[in-house]
């Protein structure tokens, strides 16, 4: 698909076709006062030669994951990527990020989304996938949102061991839908369950939480699906797609629908993006779904081929009504997903997971021996795990900076009460090497 | 097309009344334009509806539209045969095809619905 800028001819028939002299013209609603006036501060052209040098000038300021060893997740992770990721991705026929409009045409697209979602089902166990969403936070608000239009009540019940940043996205969007969001404290660092109990009610649409959630716990989530049922909400689980590897599938646990984050697979921490927001539910809710659907048909000569489906539940067709205003997708980054999952196959993920699960868990031994180094919470953990350290975890990490380490997360940021806790990430791709100068930083630092 | 012993309203709703249960549909012009209907969403037994509200959706090959209640009542079923069958409110709208069955809260506002002439005519009038 080909876009052509139009001609100077085309603009001025354009201009011509609304009476019009100028383009200038069209921006006469803007008052003199705040129009910009003179000449922007802008540096002089730059040769290909000199733009090379100072755009790698640039990056070496950057503390790239190539160079550090990160031991930081908290909704980022650094996840090996094999470089036949990137090569299909730069393929040009798929090198669009874009949502596909005139989808049919591009039917190499399409197919490449039907099998992500097909993938994105068999990893949750669930029936039904979009096309993907805009990041994991997204997804869970939207998931949200669809709750109180599957029961017609107003009021989410979230954990406060989800994302505290997520939290945030579902009350923005919830408070554009008078939806009432209630937070459930933790307790060990998973979610209370008698405050959950009381908290959800007649009136609640869905219950939110993360699994393993934000401090890499696993959460009671057979128990947690059952409050929700025994009131009649709907149960929207937020995962870690590496962990669902080891872990059972949300649909296992009741599960109504699923949504996470999927940048662990195949795409890369990038200051924040593009991520990716995967999204599945039951059958019976596909109707209710936000964003894109592809679907596999047969064409009038019984070939297979590839349709955007079910789009009488979006905008561009229901108008105000529609399920969601979300009309695109991630296409490019569902594609690194897509390509990652396969090259890894069902043992090669799993391996994945196990490594992360092994060495997060030797990395908090190796911690805990040392005296100053207390686990904060006892529930079972993935691959992330807090710890409270004797020292200033904003020192701590300094240090380890120096040494080529990006350090855990300063957890009172986000919670108060966590202060002087220090939340690891530990992923298949830490040497033990790395874990030894961790562990060695952190000694010093708490002497 | 529009039989005489059913009220209709301007928004291609009809609807039979016998012994104070309302039935309701869409009418024959609704399914001609909506075209092949792919799937319709219905409320559950027991809901209260008010005169306007919409109490579900019908879904086609080229859209989707929602249904308006024609009167207040409590819903005392719907035609679950709809569901793993929407196309019988294409073959047959004011039989097969019918929708929700409503006990109905007020008589009254039977009077404010048009008559089977009524809505010939607004049909008429819409070209």
């Amino acid at each position: 698909m080909r876009y052509l800028p139009n001609t100077e001819a085309d603009r001025r028939e354009m201009l011509a076709a609304i009476g019009l002299e100028s383009v200038e013209e069209l921006f006469s609603d803007i008052p003199e006062a705040v129009r910009f006036k003179g000449r922007l501060e802008l540096p002089e052209a730059m040769s290909e030669l000199e733009l090379r040098r100072h755009m790698a000038e640039l990056a070496s300021g950057s503390s790239d994951l190539d160079r550090f060893a990160c031991f930081l997740g908290a909704g980022a992770y650094d996840h090996f990527i094999p470089s036949v990721v990137g090569h299909i991705l730069s393929r040009a026929e798929f090198y669009t990020a874009y949502t596909p409009y005139q989808a049919e045409i591009s039917q190499g697209v399409l197919q490449s989304i039907y099998e992500y979602q097909t993938m994105i089902c068999r990893l949750t166990g669930m029936d039904v996938a979009n096309a993907s969403m805009y990041d994991g936070a997204t997804a869970l608000a939207e998931a949200g949102l669809m709750t109180t239009g599957i029961t017609r009540r107003k009021a989410l019940v979230i954990s406060s061991t989800v994302h505290p940043e997520y939290r945030e996205v579902v009350k923005t969007y919830a408070g554009g839908a008078d939806i009432e969001v209630r937070e459930v404290p933790y307790t060990d660092g998973v979610t209370d369950l008698d405050a959950l109990q009381k908290a959800v009610g007649q009136d609640t649409a869905g219950v939110l939480i993360q699994h393993p959630n934000f401090f890499g716990n696993l959460e009671p989530v057979s128990d947690i699906g059952g409050v929700a049922k025994e009131a009649g909400a709907l149960f929207v689980p937020c995962v870690d797609p590496i962990s669902l590897a080891l872990l059972r599938a949300p649909a296992d646990y009741g599960a109504d629908i699923v949504v996470g984050e999927g940048q662990p697979l195949g795409n890369p921490v990038s200051f924040g993006g593009p991520y990716l927001g995967f999204f599945a539910a039951r059958q019976k809710f596909m109707r209710r779904m936000p964003g894109r659907i592809v679907g596999a048909t047969v064409d009038a000569e019984g070939k297979r081929g590839f349709v955007l489906t079910l789009q009488t539940r979006e905008q561009h067709i229901r108008r105000e009504r529609a399920t969601s205003n979300i009309c695109s997708n991630e296409a490019l980054c569902a594609l690194a997903a897509t390509v990652y999952l396969s090259l890894m196959g069902p043992s090669g993920l799993r391996g994945v997971a196990e490594q992360c699960l092994k060495k997060s868990h030797y990395t908090l031994e190796r911690l805990l021996e040392i005296p100053g180094v207390t686990r904060e919470f006892s529930a079972p953990f993935f691959k992330e795990f807090v710890v409270r350290v004797e020292a200033d975890p904003d020192t701590v990490n300094e240090r380890l900076y120096e040494r080529g380490i990006i350090g855990g997360l300063n957890l009172g940021r986000f919670y108060p009460e966590l202060d002087g806790c220090m939340m690891f990430c530990v992923t298949e791709k830490r040497t033990g090497a790395e874990i030894e100068d961790l562990v060695e930083v952190i000694r010093g630092c708490v002497r | 097309m529009y039989p005489k012993d059913l009220k209709y309203t301007e928004e291609h709703e009809w609807v039979r009344v016998e012994d104070g249960v309302a039935t309701v549909g869409i009418t024959h012009y609704a399914q001609e334009q909506l075209g092949d209907i792919v799937f319709v969403e219905l409320p559950e037994v027991g809901q209260r509806l008010e005169k306007g509200e919409s109490f579900g959706v019908v879904e086609s090959v080229k859209t989707v539209s929602d249904l308006y209640s024609p009167v207040s009542g409590t819903v005392t079923a719907i035609n679950e045969e709809l569901l793993d069958a929407p196309e019988k409110v294409n073959e047959d709208p004011y039989g097969a095809g019918w929708m929700i069955k409503l006990e109905l809260a007020d008589e009254g506002e039977l009077a404010e619905l048009l008559d089977a002439a009524e809505y010939t005519r607004m049909l008429e009038e819409e070209g």
